[in-house]
C-alpha cells in the first residue's frame, strides 16, 4: 500500500551500541568450518566486527542509557516526550510492554502513550508511521521512536548463519511536527506466509522453551542452533530482498514522481555487504549513494541499521543541512518498506558506547 | 582466465566438480560457497551477476554455471 504524510520530521537522532566489541576471527573458531573458507565468506559478505552486549543487558538497559544521555546533554527534557514508541523483537519481558518498563525506570510522566511492537529489520519505517500518525493529535507535540534489540541472546554462537551478522543497538528519534508541508512518500507490503524465513522458534506459547528446546541440532550446512535461537533462511531472505526491493523502490519513487537522480542517498536497512552491492548493481545505484558499512563495523541490528547509518554516516552533514533520503527496510514477517523523506538539519546525532 | 572449474576449485579443493551433475545435492556447495563463487565470477569475468540470478538451479553443474555466463555474454 502506498501511503503519504507531511508536516512531519525527524529533529533528533542518538544510536547507542555496546562498547564490548568481537570480531569475526575470533568468533571463527566457534564454526565447523575451515578457516580459509570462513576468511574468505568474511570479505565477500563484509563481515568484520559487531558489537554485542556482555551479560545480561536488556533492551531496556540500552535505551535507557541513551535516554538519559540525553537528559543531561540538554537534548530532551524528562518530560518532553508525549509518545515512546519501542520496535523490539527481544523485550524485557513478555508483558509488560517494554515500552512501559521505560517509562517507568526513567520516571516518565504518566500522561503519555507508551507503545511496543514487534518489527524488526522494517522496524524503523513501521515506527515512523506510527509516530506520523500519533502526531495528528493535537495533545501530541513529540514523538520517541525507538528502535531496539538485543538479538545477539538470542542467536547460537555456532551458527555462523546469523551469529558473525547480529549487532545489538538501540536507537532514539524525535519525531515532531514541520512547518515543511513536502510530501513525504512511503508504501510497505507484508507477507505472512512467508513468516517461517526469520524465526525464533521457541518461547512463545505454541512452543514454550525446554530442555528440548535447548538442544542444538545442525542445519544441513553445519551451523549448529537451537529451537530457542534465532533461525534465518539465508537463500530465502536473499532471495525475497533481491526479488521486492527493487520494485518497491520504483513505486515509490513514481508515486513521489521522482527520479533515481533526485535522491542523495539511499540509506537501506544492512543484513550483509554482499546483499546491499547486489541490491545497488539491480538498481543502478553507486555503491556511496548506499552506505554498506555498518554491519562490518557495528553488525546487522535490525530496525536500528538504518538510524546507525544515518548517525554514522552523515553527522556532520545534518547537523547543518539536509538531505533527500531515500530510506528501505526489509526482514521479518515478511515485511518490506520504504520512504522517500527529507531528512535535517538534526538538533542533535550521536552515537555513544553503553558501558 | 580461469574457467569455471578453477574457480570450483580454489572454493572448495577437496572435490572433483567435473565428475558431478548437481553440487547441491552432493554436497559439494552450500549456500555460502554459492555467495563466494558468485563473488569470485563477478571479478573473474568482469560482471555483476544479477541477485535474481542467484538460484540454486543456477549453481548446479559446470553447465549450469556456464549458461548463466552466456546470459552475460561471457564464454
Amino acid at each position: 500500500m502506498n501511503l503519504t504524510f507531511s508536516h512531519r520530521r525527524i529533529s533528533g537522532l542518538l544510536a547507542v551500541v555496546p562498547a564490548n566489541e568481537r570480531s569475526f576471527v575470533e568468533d571463527m573458531a566457534n564454526f565447523n568450518s575451515p578457516p580459509a573458507r570462513s576468511l574468505k565468506l568474511m570479505k565477500v559478505m563484509g563481515y568484520d566486527k559487531h558489537r554485542v552486549v556482555d551479560g545480561p543487558v536488556c533492551a531496556s538497559d540500552l535505551v535507557c542509557f541513551g535516554m538519559e544521555h540525553l537528559f543531561a546533554s540538554g537534548a530532551l527534557a524528562r518530560d518532553g516526550c508525549d509518545a515512546l514508541i519501542v520496535v523490539t523483537q527481544s523485550p524485557d519481558y513478555i508483558m509488560p510492554p517494554t515500552s512501559s518498563v521505560i517509562q517507568g525506570r526513567l520516571g516518565l510522566k504518566q500522561d503519555m502513550f507508551c507503545l511496543d511492537i514487534n518489527q524488526g529489520c522494517a522496524g524503523f519505517l513501521i515506527g515512523l508511521f506510527q509516530a506520523f500518525s500519533l502526531l495528528e493529535q493535537p495533545a501530541l507535540r513529540k514523538v520517541a521512536l525507538v528502535n531496539v534489540d538485543v538479538m545477539s541472546r538470542k542467536t547460537s554462537p555456532r551458527d555462523r548463519n546469523s551469529y558473525p551478522l547480529i549487532g545489538d543497538a538501540a536507537s532514539i528519534a524525535i519525531v515532531e511536527r514541520s512547518q515543511d508541508g513536502t510530501a513525504i512518500h512511503a508504501n510497505l507490503k507484508m507477507d505472512g506466509t512467508r513468516r517461517d524465513a526469520l524465526m525464533i522458534p521457541a518461547g512463545g506459547l505454541r512452543l514454550p522453551c525446554s530442555p528440548e528446546t535447548a538442544v542444538m541440532e545442525d542445519d544441513g550446512e553445519n551451523n549448529f542452533r537451537a529451537k530457542d535461537n534465532l533461525r534465518m533462511d539465508g537463500s530465502a531472505v536473499f532471495n525475497f530482498v533481491q526479488v521486492e526491493v527493487p520494485p518497491m523502490i520504483r513505486d515509490l519513487l513514481q508515486a513521489a514522481q521522482a527520479g533515481m537522480e533526485d535522491v542523495d542517498y539511499f540509506l537501506f536497512h544492512q543484513p550483509n555487504r554482499f546483499m546491499l552491492h547486489k541490491l545497488a548493481d539491480q538498481m543502478n545505484v553507486p555503491y556511496e549513494k548506499m552506505p554498506s558499512n555498518i554491519v562490518e563495523l557495528y553488525g546487522n541490528s535490525s530496525g536500528v541499521t538504518i538510524p546507525m547509518a544515518i548517525v554514522h554516516n552523515l553527522r556532520e552533514r545534518l547537523l547543518t543541512g539536509s538531505i533527500q533520503a531515500c530510506l528501505a527496510g526489509f526482514g521479518v514477517g515478511l515485511t518490506w518498506s520504504s520512504m522517500l523523506m527529507r531528512l535535517g538539519p538534526l538538533d542533535f546525532c550521536e552515537l555513544i558506547d553503553y558501558k | 582466465m580461469q574457467t569455471v572449474e578453477d574457480i570450483l576449485k580454489e572454493i572448495r579443493p577437496e572435490f572433483d566438480f567435473a565428475a558431478s551433475e548437481n553440487f547441491i545435492d552432493d554436497g559439494m556447495l552450500d549456500s555460502y560457497d554459492i555467495v563466494t563463487l558468485v563473488s569470485d565470477l563477478d571479478k573473474a569475468y568482469g560482471i555483476s551477476i544479477s541477485g535474481l540470478d542467484i538460484v540454486p538451479e543456477n549453481f548446479q553443474n559446470i553447465a549450469s554455471i556456464q549458461k548463466l555466463l552466456r546470459k552475460y555474454g561471457k564464454p
